[in-house]
């Protein structure tokens, strides 16, 4: 075996290689407080390696950013941990870059002659700060698509050259596919490189210099190996511990949620995203701005950022004055006290803010969503995931309810989106709506003509809402029964999902129903056409009640003829009057009849 | 004398490349967005009558770098009607950084969740705290036969007082 190896040293000279690396002297001997340098090396390296697996699976265009990277979080083999690794790393390297730049100052490290190696160590904390923001966008996805919006604007504020940096970052006049690829050059090719060569260089000069000894020593210089390499290797065990931790917290909290890190809904430039915020560590700038009105901006978000960088820069030469060190001290403690104050408004004007906690509520709900749908049997279509959820009646049919119908319909009370609209509801509620519960309460003399249902509407003293509470009233319990027959025999007319089993268990009932409709005991038809065409029928038709046609129908045109007529209250005919297109209608009428995809199905109902 | 043409060679040699890669990292500079014609957006019918602002999607061809998707969400817009037919426009991006902002229904007013710049419901500034340097982009409008509203969509670049096109 030593043949082996003293064969190698002779061609390499491996062995004063190992020498140098490991027996270089460690003044005072090992300590704690030396690790630092060791344990960012190692979140580097993690970031390098899970990087690369990363590199593997992720396809950086506007049609497959977010797909290829919910692929990588849902469907491959511990694509969750290594996502979760990655992203959790980052935060932390972020944090431990903070806190080893803090000691060095401290410790007074800068002065000469390690300048250069001060400059190079502000170069580092520089490209990981920009790696981390490259990296917010690469998934695709809402949070990232807006956060660099912003932070993309900021940087076309720079005097003279904004624009043309904006532009040349994006890769044209709007985000797309090329400024997907720039970043991802940027973050997996240009600033890795160049972490590279800081690296190489901040260790290089580290070691020419040597270490900043602590004063006091306490014991004798010891070489690297093996003490200082031990508690190197714990550092870096207890980083990789924290990142675990990490990643497994929302089961070591009990919150819940998915492991790894977060995807949120796949950007859509159209669809408002209320819940835009930048990484935690970016959120004392993102405040700043709100301080500085109109173009003034430009101080808050390119001068005064500027002028902070400067002067950390010129750190080592401002400590060479007596008071200078102490100045170093203290403007690095009150500009991280600032971010640190800074950053604490920004999270309480958000817990504070009603309006972001519901927009914070809505990307939750669509990611949820979001996962759901791409993980159907359908999977993704070619144009993407965004287009699954713009067809998607769960997410879209509350949006358009609350748009297009809450100003007078109301669904459970609310606009449909949790909301409450400012106008008293002045048409039916229309949660449940066709359901026998639903039509329970529309013959339901006390109910009848209450808000819920005709209350608000001139129908409110129609034939329909005096036969209910002048004759339903009076109903003999033979009656009654008959009753619960011809809701049910209705209900079933809607075909609704959610009813299914209860009308197949119900067949004769429902059979019974329609005979007494067709059969006129209860005077339906005297004014509803039922299962044959009725010239004078001047009510709308219980054929097909509450189906997707007839819905479809009736929220297209109420004001036809086989719905309300002439007597139509104050509903737009959407699409007669081209209000809504048909596949927003077909959304919305989906949505009302409970219709549409459930995890474990066989088959998406998203796309009818 | 030798040291001096090493340094040409060397530099012409390494010239070539980058300027090729140069070549292609400037090329967005010298794109340009086309399009800028007016685009169907809605209907009157569907503008509340009460002059509510109601915010639509922009849906048109979106050329991205090599790909055309025509029928796709492109931006999105406020309309409200301003007396009976006449139709206002105004950008949703919010000109400070390019967040979209939502329309407060109590308030009356336009407000954006990211650095809470204020605006009137005709997209003025009401707060003069408002990191938004200019009010709201206004778009133009045209409301064409059978009530159809047509608009111009554009964006503008954001952080500067001026409104200025993205061309
Ligand atoms: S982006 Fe609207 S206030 Fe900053």
């Amino acid at each position: 075996m030593n043949r082996l190896f003293d064969w190698l040293d002779h061609r390499t000279g491996y062995r004063s290689l190992v020498h140098e690396a490991l027996h270089e002297n460690v003044p005072g001997g090992s300590r704690w407080r030396y690790i630092w340098g060791s344990a960012l090396t190692f979140g580097i390296f993690v970031q390098f390696i899970t990087g690369l697996f990363l590199w593997m699976a992720y396809s950086p265009s506007a049609g497959s950013a977010w797909e290829s990277v919910y692929y990588i979080q849902n469907e491959m083999t511990a694509g969750w941990l290594l996502r979760g690794i990655h992203h959790s790393m980052a935060q932390l390297m972020t944090v431990l870059l903070v806190l080893h730049f803090m000691q060095v100052v401290i410790d007074g490290a800068y002065k000469a002659p390690r300048e250069i190696n001060f400059w190079f160590g502000l170069g580092l904390l520089g490209v990981v700060l920009a790696l981390s923001l490259t990296g917010y966008l690469l998934p695709w996805d809402q949070k990232g698509y807006w956060a660099t919006r912003v932070a993309t604007n900021i940087a076309g504020v720079t005097p003279l050259i904004g624009p043309w940096v904006q532009r040349i970052l994006i890769g044209g006049p709007d985000y797309g596919h090329h400024t997907l690829t720039r970043f991802f050059a940027l973050h997996a090719g240009w600033l890795p490189g160049l972490l590279v060569v800081l690296i190489a260089g901040h260790i290089y000069l580290f070691r020419k210099h040597g270490l900043t000894a602590a004063e006091p020593r306490r014991k004798a210089d010891e070489p690297f190996w093996p003490d200082q390499v031990l508690k190197d290797a714990v550092a870096s065990l207890a980083v990789m511990a924290a990142v675990l931790v990490m990643i497994f917290w929302p089961r070591i909290s009990g919150a819940g949620g998915p492991l790894g890190a977060d995807l949120s809904a796949p950007a859509d430039p159209s669809e408002l995203y209320s819940a835009a915020r930048p990484e935690w560590y970016f959120l004392f700038l993102f405040q700043l701005l709100k301080y500085f009105p109109g173009e003034s901006e430009v101080w808050g978000a390119i001068v005064l950022p500027g002028v902070g960088i400067s002067i950390l820069l010129a750190m080592p030469f401002l400590g060479r004055w007596r008071l200078g060190h102490r100045f170093n001290i203290v403007f690095l403690a009150t500009g991280l006290a600032g971010a640190a104050a800074l950053t604490l408004l920004a999270w309480r004007a958000d817990r504070l803010s009603p309006e972001f906690q519901v927009a914070r509520r809505m990307a939750d709900r669509e990611a949820e969503r979001m996962m759901v749908l791409a993980g159907s049997p359908l999977g993704i279509p070619p144009s993407g995931g965004a287009s699954l959820l713009r067809q998607d009646p769960f997410i879209q049919g509350p949006k358009l309810f609350a748009k297009h119908c809450s100003s007078c319909h109301r669904w459970g009370g609310e606009d449909g989106q949790g909301g409450i609209p400012r106008d008293p509801a002045s048409a039916a509620d229309l949660k449940g709506f066709a359901t026998r519960e639903w039509l329970a309460g529309l013959l339901d003399p006390a109910r009848v003509a209450t808000s819920n249902y005709f209350g608000g509407t001139k129908l409110s003293d129609g034939k329909m809402s005096r036969f209910v509470r002048k004759e339903v009233s009076r109903f003999t319990p033979a009656q009654r029964e008959e009753l619960t027959g011809v809701l049910a025999a209705i209900s079933a007319e809607a075909g609704l999902r959610g009813q299914a089993k209860a009308d197949r268990r119900d067949a004769a009932l429902i059979a019974r129903g329609r005979e007494v409709i067709r059969t006129d005991s209860m005077r339906c038809t005297e004014c509803h056409a039922f299962r044959k065409a009725d010239e004078d029928a001047s009510a709308p038709e219980l054929t097909g009640y509450g189906s997707r046609e007839w819905l479809i129908a009736l929220v297209g045109d109420p004001a036809h003829a086989r719905f309300y007529g002439k007597r139509n209250d104050r509903m737009p005919r959407f699409a007669a009057d081209q209000v809504l297109d048909a596949e927003s209608i077909g959304l919305v009428v989906d949505w009302l009849r409970g219709d549409w995809y459930e995890p474990g199905e066989p088959h998406a109902r998203a796309s009818h | 004398m030798a040291a001096c043409c090493a340094a040409v060679a060397a530099t012409a040699a390494a010239a070539v490349p980058v300027a090729a890669g140069l070549g292609v990292l400037t090329d967005p500079v010298r794109r340009h967005v086309g399009g800028g014609g007016f685009l169907k957006v809605a209907t009157l019918a569907a503008l509340p009558e009460d002059g509510t602002p109601r915010k639509f999607p922009v849906v048109a061809t979106r050329v991205d770098a090599w790909s055309r998707s025509p029928g796709v969400p492109v931006g999105a817009v406020y309309l409200r009607r301003v007396q009976g037919a006449r139709v206002e426009a105004l950008n949703v991006s919010c000109p400070h950084a390019g967040c979209s902002v939502d329309f407060d229904a109590d308030r009356h007013q336009f407000r954006c969740p990211c650095h809470d710049s204020l605006f009137g419901i005709d997209g003025g500034i009401t707060d003069r705290r408002s990191p938004s340097a200019r009010p709201l982009d206004a778009l133009e409008v045209q409301v064409r036969e059978g009530g159809e509203v047509w608009v111009r969509f554009q964006n503008f670049r954001a952080g500067t007082a001026q409104k200025i096109p993205i061309a």
